[in-house]
């Protein structure tokens, strides 16, 4: 009987022991947390979540507070941020890309009026305002994409005896843009080329770049036109020829055949260019950190305005803007609120910070305090040089597009009507109707 | 003894009692309540009533995944019982290599269903690199890929069930047909199938709840490209909580219908086959 009851105990006890085991592990979370409070970043980026994660330590280390950083796989922010913040330790500081992504998160945007990052902005207005006016979003890096190519394939297509245009100075127009490319394609064996275009996949990782960088531009033109700003409730799709041509140009004078590109990632057409098999690449000054280092040397590198035949676009830049902005969550305690803000206000002025936002980062940021950290990114130099030169700077309209939903109907009208199984008209009624009737749905439900 | 147990019962079926009711009651009754809510994270939400349900059925893409998935878990649970119970019946036979083979037939088991999916699609887009295509060019490309894929992966675990199923029949049984002088035919339909009979409810109920259920495979290989054609109801309902903002509890109210679904399907299709094992 002594034999049993001791058995039982023990027994007893170790079920106890588990339970409180398992019960611990869930709050250990809290032991670690100073009174001061902490940061908890959650980060969109996955190409620069080591140099986040680093920069974390380094102010750790100066100032003793906790900076955690998580970065979301990529493609996954939104699924990774709405379980996030449902948890008890929730992100402090979280990204939205742009007005359609700030309506989603706008009860849990603090105002950031008084904030560093607030005041160090070169131009205020860029920040997204909330209902009552407040600036509730910064944006921390200025993004620019184009048409990248490569000088050195450019040059020799130049020199051949029935080059359409013979300078890169005369490449201003989609006229020229379209000679060039079938020029290219026409004699891609002696250039040693497999096409002028990288293949225009519509893989997840890759469809974003005719879905919604590509669709900017029709946007962008027609936008001009009726002076339109914010978001419009429906669209007329003015440009639509003008992006059935540019498209047309992409599938049709590329690497691949179009009824492959279903399955086409980004990896295949960084490859494509980074090695020198296509001219032209669309793309932005983030991808420089996946070209750099194999057959296109820096030099090598430029950055085209995507043409699309819109008139007056001789004086076209490149498409600058930003989808990155900071949010601060309401909902965190006010001690950690005011660790957030100290650690971007350390970001960005501090030595430490600068040089990781600019140099190895490689972002060009819209904060005051950069005017000495400029970037050693040749497609970031060619933005510059535009601008320099007086081109007007396309703006990135596609934040006003009124969900993902819509981009997905225009990307996978898009693909039909490339690999031949579907007609432009598909496009044509994704994107003027589209927009109408997810206008419509997401007001309703927003 | 009896004392013990009421005494002492608690302490053993406690975390267990304990562990479901964190992994599958509270979530259950959770995510019914928050279908009729609309939300963006679950802890903060407000009741709109059937506002969700009125949703669901308005939306176009939750139609044709109903039906894609129906015609898919047909035509799976057709194949790969027939395959499998084909793959079972030649490997009861004793010959030299049938542990080797029923083990090969076995192993697409043990690979989790997101490998399963990325390898296949690597091997289906080589195949149609051939014509310049891949899996996603349609709807009925993924289709097929992901029957193909299923058979893979599921004949070998069913064949398993199958092989017990053909073992437990007494010998004496097939002696006496054949003294009797019955056909292999006539041995196949009157007494091995009959006799297989609960191996089958079970393998059904296995085939039918896994195509309904189908999500990583369907995930890796096509994602439901292109259009969302090839998009199974869990992905669709996946898409939708995650992907669209503001029908999170619209998704929630799929879900909600999608339990309805495959609970009332599987009890139908078990008492269907039940009814034929009381027969025989």
């Amino acid at each position: 009987m002594n034999k049993h009851k001791i058995l039982t105990s023990v027994a007893a006890g170790l079920v106890a022991l588990s339970l409180t085991g398992t019960l611990a592990a869930c709050g250990s979370g809290d032991s670690d947390k100073g009174s001061d409070g902490s940061v908890y970043y959650l980060n969109f980026k996955p190409e620069q979540a080591s140099d986040w994660e680093a920069l974390a330590a380094d102010y750790t280390a100066e100032t003793g507070v906790n900076v955690t950083v998580q970065t979301a796989a990529s493609g996954t922010y939104e699924t990774t941020l709405k379980s996030e913040m449902a948890k008890s330790e929730a992100p402090t500081l979280f990204q939205v890309n742009g007005p359609v992504g700030l309506q989603t998160w706008k009860d849990y945007a603090s105002d950031l009026s008084d904030t560093s990052i607030y005041e160090h902005l070169s131009d205020q207005s860029i920040a997204l305002t909330n209902d009552e006016g407040a600036p509730v979003a910064i944006p921390y890096a200025m993004e620019t994409y184009g048409l990248i190519y490569n000088k050195a394939l450019l040059d020799k297509y130049f020199a051949l005896p029935d080059a359409a245009i013979t300078s890169i100075d005369q490449l201003t127009s989609f006229d020229a843009l379209k000679k060039v490319a079938e020029g290219i394609q026409a004699d891609k064996d002696e250039l040693g080329v497999s096409g002028a275009f990288t293949s225009a996949g519509f893989d997840s990782s890759s469809d974003w770049r005719f879905k919604t960088h590509l669709a900017n531009l029709p946007l962008y033109y027609e936008y001009k036109d009726d002076n339109i700003v914010g978001q419009p409730a429906t669209i007329k799709g003015t440009y639509l020829p003008q992006y059935k041509n540019i498209f047309d140009l992409y599938i049709n004078n590329a690497t691949v055949e179009p009824s492959s590109l279903s399955g086409k990632t980004i990896e295949d057409a960084n490859s494509e260019f980074a090695l020198g098999q296509a001219v032209f690449y669309q793309n932005g000054t983030w991808a420089y950190n996946d070209i750099k280092g194999q057959s296109v040397s820096d030099e090598d590198l430029g950055m085209l305005p995507i043409y699309i035949g819109a008139p007056g676009e001789e004086n076209q830049g490149l498409t600058t803007g930003s989808e990155n902005y900071w949010v601060i969550n309401n909902e965190a305690s006010e001690a950690d609120q005011q660790a957030t803000k100290d650690f971007l206000d350390w970001v960005i002025t501090s030595d430490t910070g600068r040089d990781a936002i600019a140099n190895t980062m490689g972002f060009v940021t819209p904060f005051d305090t950069f005017a000495d950290y400029q970037s050693s990114n040749p497609l970031v130099l060619a933005d510059a040089a535009y601008q320099e030169a007086g081109k007007t700077s396309v703006t990135w309209n596609f934040t006003t597009m009124p969900s993902e939903e819509w981009k997905n109907g225009v990307g996978q009208a898009l693909l039909q009507y490339a690999q031949g199984t579907g007609e432009w008209d598909a496009v044509k009624t994704a994107f003027v109707d589209g927009w109408a009737t997810e206008y419509e749905l997401t007001n309703a439900n927003g | 003894m009896k004392r013990s147990l009421t005494r002492w019962g608690w302490l053993f079926t406690g975390p267990t009692v304990l562990a479901f009711m964190i992994g599958f009651v509270v979530p259950f009754v959770l995510g019914v309540y928050l279908s009729f809510t609309r939300f963006t994270t679950v802890t903060k939400s407000k009741w709109v009533g059937l506002a969700n349900y009125k949703g669901v059925f308005s939306d176009a893409t939750f139609l044709h995944s109903l039906w894609y998935t129906a015609a898919f878990t047909i035509v799976t649970t057709v194949l790969i019982n027939v395959i499998a119970f084909v793959v079972a019946y030649l490997l009861i036979k004793t010959f030299r290599g049938t542990n080797i083979f029923r083990s090969v037939f076995f192993m697409p088991n043990l690979i989790g269903g997101i490998v399963l999916g990325y390898i296949w699609m690597l091997l289906l887009n080589g195949i149609l690199g051939y014509w310049a295509r891949s899996i996603t060019y349609s709807g009925s490309y993924g289709f097929w890929g992901m029957v193909i894929l299923m058979c893979w992966q599921q004949v070998g675990y069913m064949m398993v069930i199958y092989i017990a199923g053909l073992q437990s029949i007494p010998t004496d049984l097939f002696e006496s047909a054949e003294v009797d002088g019955a056909s292999r035919r006539q041995t196949l339909f009157n007494i091995t199938i009959p006799l297989v009979m609960p191996s089958i409810t079970v393998c059904t109920f296995l085939t039918i709840t896994n195509g309904f259920k189908l999500f990583d495979q369907n995930l890796a290989l096509t994602n439901g490209a292109p259009s969302r054609m090839s998009e199974l109801l869990a992905l669709n309902i996946y898409n939708t909580f995650y992907g669209r903002t503001g029908f999170e509890g619209v998704g929630q109210a799929k879900a909600v219908i999608f339990l309805l679904i495959v609970a009332a399907l599987a009890m139908l299709q078990n008492r269907l086959t039940r009814s034929k094992e009381t027969l025989s």
